[in-house]
């Protein structure tokens, strides 16, 4: 690499605009970003599909309409053999919801392996998600916390990084969540558990497995929920704005 | 936009060009080693296929999970999918006596076995966990013969790379390939919890693949057909599962 790379401020201007601009998210984030929303959106549809056709859950290894639930979503079945109290069948939706499901998990995992690989070359996760020494401190994450609750604007600085809770959120999320729903999701093949017993023995049986995999979805999902909020909260256009164009303008003004 | 410069096109047409042998390499040794299921074609192509041949390697020689005795589910549930046509009712009616399983295609000894002939060949019991695509699951006791030491009284020619079988209803047939025949846990049951195999439960003759979800142990089996192609057999997606919209391999 040239030396002048190191010197050069990370600031473009051009001659015809007069704005400046700073970058923000790497090339390889913004990809991995949007691939991974289009494949969860994808997932969660199609799993919520499957969980029609039998809309009870259970814990241990076995569990069908003979047997005390764990719990049951009052919504009707796909199935005709689920008692769900509802006088109607809804249509079957499995076939092409399972060709997907396994389909867009495949892109997702493939997708989460070049992020993750790829994050710890380039030092990603040290120096935008991991908390930054200073931060390292439940005073730190109560003073955010606290900031949130009372409404206050975000930090000018979080135009450029991301504060303490931010970074443990997406740090849960890509090391805790997603692993997780990959787990539970592979502990439900019957061909995988016949090389890894210890994947769906380990989650205590494949009800608990099937069980598990609906809350860390659910958990997911409500990640997803509170952080489009985030964004919307923070500056939509701006925000979004980053995470497709890779840059923010050097002095942002808040909406 | 930069201009692109020789060496970013020069390592861009080598990217590619490599990209694209390696693909064609791929699906040779793919197509070579049977790693591509029969119903890789359209959309959902890619994903089936990147399932199947990754539960091929992974896979092939291990063993479905078995439980105590004591798992035995008190009251396994059973789909109501009998086949209330009055020839199976008749063959009800004469306890199974006239039944027979008819093992054809390609074979050097086409065989024509009645329940008994079956319960003269070596048995095999275990205990293993039906699961169905909607979620729920129970664990019984199957008892039965090993599919391959059917075959091995049939002779299966050495270029066979699917066993077809289909049910009573001539409509609902499956297929799976040689790695899931051969396997020891891949059971013609006519036997579960220590009684005979019920017909709500597929009696008198049901294909156990425990390593694959439950819509593969297809029910009332009459037929198996040894063949080294899926063409011909309904739209060649290897069973009626893939023409109903679900996949053909379902070890997921």
């Amino acid at each position: 690499m040239a030396p002048q790379a190191y010197t050069c401020p990370a600031v473009s201007t051009t001659a015809s605009h007069a704005k400046a601009y700073l970058p923000r998210h790497a090339a390889l984030v913004r990809v991995t970003h949007w691939i991974t929303l289009f494949c969860f959106l994808a997932l969660l549809i199609s799993g919520l599909e499957i969980v029609i056709s039998h809309p009870r859950f259970y814990w241990g290894e076995v569990g069908n309409v003979n047997t005390r639930p764990l719990f049951t979503i009052p919504i009707p079945s796909s199935r005709g053999t689920v008692p769900t109290g509802y006088g109607f069948v809804m249509p079957d939706a499995n076939g092409w919801s399972r060709y997907l499901h396994f389909q867009t998990a495949w892109a997702l995992v493939l997708t989460g392996l070049i992020y993750v690989i790829a994050g710890m070359g380039s030092g990603h996760f040290r120096k935008n998600l991991i908390p930054e020494p200073h931060d390292r401190t439940w005073r730190a994450y109560w003073r955010r916390i606290a900031q949130y609750l009372r409404g206050a604007p975000p930090d000018t600085a979080e135009d450029h990084s991301y504060n303490v809770l931010q970074r443990t959120a997406y740090l849960v999320v890509i090391f805790v969540l997603f692993p997780l729903v990959i787990w539970t999701g592979l502990a439900l093949s019957p061909a995988f558990d016949s090389a890894v017993p210890a994947a769906v023995n380990l989650l205590g049986g494949r009800q608990s497995a099937r069980t598990l995999h609906f809350f860390a979805s659910g958990a997911l999902l409500l990640f997803l929920i509170v952080h489009i909020t985030m964004v919307a909260l923070s500056g939509f256009k701006s925000r979004l704005r980053a995470m497709i164009s890779g840059r923010v303008p050097a002095h942002e003004e808040h909406p | 936009m930069k201009p692109i410069s020789r060496r970013t096109l020069i390592t861009t047409g080598v990217a590619a060009a490599a990209g694209a042998s390696g693909l064609a390499v791929a699906d040779r040794m793919a197509r070579r080693y049977g790693l591509i299921p029969p119903d890789c074609h359209g959309i959902y192509g890619p994903g089936e296929t990147l399932t199947y041949a990754a539960q091929r390697v992974l896979t092939t020689h291990s063993l479905a999970r078995e439980f105590p005795r004591s798992m035995i589910s008190k009251a396994p549930f059973a789909n109501p999918t009998a086949p209330p046509t009055d020839g199976f009712k008749r063959l009800q009616a004469g306890g199974f006596s006239d039944w027979r399983l008819v093992v054809d295609g390609m074979v050097a000894r086409p065989l024509s076995l009645s329940l008994a002939d079956l319960r003269s060949l070596p048995v095999s019991t275990q205990i293993t966990e039906v699961a169905c695509e909607e979620g729920w699951s129970y664990v019984a006791e199957w008892i039965g013969n090993p599919l391959a030491h059917v075959l091995k009284e049939a002779g299966p020619l050495p270029q066979v790379r699917y066993m077809v079988y289909s049910s009573f209803d001539p409509e609902w047939w499956d297929s799976i390939d040689m790695a899931d025949a051969l396997h020891p846990q891949t059971l013609l049951t006519w036997g579960m919890n220590d009684g005979e195999l019920p017909v709500s439960f597929g009696g008198p003759l049901r294909m156990r693949v425990p390593r694959q979800l439950g819509y593969k142990s297809v029910k009332y089996v009459v037929r198996l057909t040894a063949t080294d192609s899926m063409k011909g057999f309904g739209k060649g997606l290897g069973s009626a599962s893939p023409e109903g919209g679900y996949a053909w391999y379902a070890g997921i």
